[in-house]
């Protein structure tokens, strides 16, 4: 585990710590089935968030047959957001001074409020004007905007009045929702402005902008006046506990150290309950309902979409929409387990993103329940690399399992090549 | 119905149709016959909204210019295409295709007894139920596809050849459904290589030739004439 997100979870150590190395904060190990259940519980609940970021990747390149590389900037973006609404709903409780952390300046009021305030603007002027006549196109887009943007002022307003009452576990739903209205406002513009004019183009130069984006959000997130150059400490928005410990704190055969209980969180359950309950909506939205199967439709052939009467725009825009906010989601969450923000460019925080990218080639690209499926196989192969081979090597047990995939079965788990019947 | 004049096209370019001009009366089943290439089906596609045809093109339907309308919208307006190589979603079930058919549709009671309308329309579909479309035969797939058209409740239809590639026999019953269809009220624009079949059926037809109309009338007419005869009917007449 990378310094720099945080404390690390309880994990094993071989050889074991001597006392002096107790004191300095390191974990000593389990026994052998403490270790299991602990390795496995991490690569769980880490796995569930990288599915939560892979159905963004795997839905989009469905759609559009690219790789939208700004979506490991969305996650980011995600924890980000939930920061800044955080720290506006007076969730302050790390001490700054202490931890040597300094507020991002990052005005979120401004926009909420300016949304807002856009928003009822718009609506006591326009709407009577237009009543019976439809609104062109970039009127809806902006009309979408304001009301998301009022949405989320309000639920960031609410999560302030809820810490207040002492509600805080709700509040910090509320900032989860924030969180993933905003990137799926971020979302839907950035499919507008920089993806929409390149639908007929060759796949690479979408395939640049979207580098090219994914850039442009790292370093707009360095901005003074956006998040700054400096990680923050995320302020606990969910109830965490020990739930319940398997085995107890008993010495070690040799009496040298101590066995750790294995521990599960109710973060961790929170974590990967959140994740599967998305996951488990998003597939019943892609499979059982009208919009879902527009989805697939466009998927197949845009064309073909077109001539049922489904608005291929307006589906593709909400795929991007989707996935942002699936992405959000899992920036919340990871932010919560591990407590530290990186900056938006931070590699460990970008690496994230592209591990999911990973789950969603491993699970079959393009492929629903292959993104589902590869998220949580990678989460599972990572920390069982980390726990029981070399741990330094965390990221190449990742990449590797993409090359052997990729040589063995190009498709992916869940990938096939389908069969076209004339 | 649907009105066409100097609707012209390019694909970058390469002129595909030259400002063709054709007209679709209520209750009619007109046919567009050409060889391969001859522009048919760039002209069913501008008509639904898929490609963008070149200024100065007029498509006007029930008195509205649909030339710049998104193909949704068209679709919407009950002007429903049924695409070349049919274009069923191959990993969706039949069932699902023909909800798609109905997708600018709202009124559930409606869409059940359009499909029941179409399942008895097309037995064979109704065996398939709940197949997925990829498994269907090449003539299942057609029928397929005009079940899927149908549930939009159209007023005009375009078919796009419709019986490429199939059996003579399932050719035979395609006909005999598209006349069904009509029947049953439906206006229908025919685009063909098969002349044969498609001059047996239609009231009138247009022949057209690497992206002009060269001949038209009443469908019995051309049967008759020695040039639609020798071009197109070579191997039937």
């Amino acid at each position: 585990m990378d310094s720099r997100l945080g404390p690390a979870p309880p994990r094993a150590h071989w050889p074991p710590p001597r006392a002096h190395e107790q004191a300095r904060g390191y974990y000593p190990p389990f026994t052998v089935l403490e270790k299991f259940l602990q390795t496995l519980m991490d690569g769980l609940a880490v796995g569930s968030l990288y599915a939560l970021i892979a159905l963004g990747y795997t839905m989009v390149y469905g759609i559009l047959k690219f790789i939208n590389f700004a979506h490991s900037d969305i996650f980011v973006l995600g924890a980000w957001i939930s920061y800044a609404t955080a720290l506006f709903a007076g969730y302050n409780d790390l001490d700054p001074a202490a931890a040597g952390i300094q507020a991002a300046p990052f005005p979120v009021w401004v926009l909420y409020g300016l949304g807002g305030a856009t928003f009822v603007a718009l609506v006591v002027a326009g709407i009577p004007k237009l009543q019976g006549r439809p609104l062109s196109e970039s009127a809806r887009a902006l009309l979408l905007g304001v009301t998301w943007a009022w949405a989320c002022a309000g639920m960031a307003l609410a999560a302030r009045v809820l810490q207040g009452a002492g509600w805080s576990i709700v509040g910090g739903g509320a900032i989860l929702i924030c969180s993933m209205l905003t990137c799926g406002l971020v979302g839907f513009t950035l499919e507008r402005v920089a993806y929409k004019p390149l639908r007929n183009a060759p796949r690479l130069n979408v395939l640049i902008t979207a580098i090219g984006i994914s850039l442009l959000l790292q370093n707009l997130g360095q901005l003074e006046w956006m998040f700054g150059t400096r990680p923050q400490g995320m302020p606990s928005l969910l109830p965490d506990a020990v739930l319940a410990e398997i085995g107890g704190s008993r010495p070690s055969p040799d009496a040298d150290w101590t066995v750790q209980p294995v521990r599960i969180r109710l973060l961790d359950v929170i974590a990967a309950g959140t994740a599967i309950v998305l996951m488990l909506a998003l597939d019943r939205l892609v499979f059982h309902t009208k919009i879902g199967r527009a989805m697939r439709a466009v998927s197949f052939s845009e064309r073909n979409a077109a001539l049922m009467g489904i608005p291929v725009d307006r589906v593709i825009s909400f795929t991007f929409v989707l996935g942002s906010m699936l992405a959000a989601a899992a920036g919340f969450l990871y932010a919560q387990k591990y407590t530290k923000l990186g900056q938006t460019a931070d590699t460990v925080w970008v690496l994230l993103g592209l591990k999911a990218f990973v789950a969603a080639v491993v699970g079959g690209i393009g492929n629903i329940r292959g993104a589902m499926l590869g998220g949580i196989l990678i989460g599972l192969l990572e920390f069982f690399g980390v726990a029981y081979l070399i741990p330094q090597l965390r990221d190449v047990y990742v990449f590797g399992v993409l090359i052997l995939v990729l040589l063995v079965r190009p498709g992916g788990i869940l990938g096939s090549t389908a069969v076209e019947k004339v | 119905m649907l009105e066409v004049e100097s609707l012209a096209v390019s694909y970058g370019a390469i002129k595909a149709l030259h400002g063709i001009g054709l007209r679709v009366g209520r209750g009619e089943i007109v046919t567009l016959i050409g060889s391969n290439g001859a522009g048919k089906s760039t002209t069913l596609r501008a008509i639904s909204g898929l490609v963008r045809p070149a200024a100065g093109s007029k498509i006007v339907y029930d008195g509205t210019s649909i030339a710049s309308r998104p193909p949704h919208e068209i679709v919407r307006m009950g002007l429903v295409q049924s695409p070349e190589g049919r274009g069923v979603f191959p990993n969706m079930t039949v069932e699902e295709n023909l909800e798609l058919g109905a997708y600018v549709r709202s009124d559930r009671d409606g869409i059940d007894a359009d499909r029941e309308k179409a399942l008895s329309l097309f037995p064979r579909l109704k065996e398939r139920f709940r197949q997925s479309a990829g498994t269907l035969s090449g003539g299942e797939q057609q029928m397929l596809a005009m079940a899927r058209a149908l549930m939009a409740r159209p007023r005009l239809l375009l078919l796009d050849e419709p019986s490429l590639g199939l059996a003579p026999q399932i050719v035979q019953v395609i006909f005999r459904i598209i006349r069904e269809i009509n029947a049953g009220g439906t206006t229908i624009l025919l685009v063909e290589q098969n002349a044969h079949m498609a001059l047996k059926v239609a009231h009138r037809a247009y022949v057209l030739e690497v992206g002009r109309i060269v001949m038209e009338g009443p469908a019995a007419e051309l049967a008759a004439s020695d040039q639609v005869k020798n071009a197109y009917m070579g191997r039937h007449a």
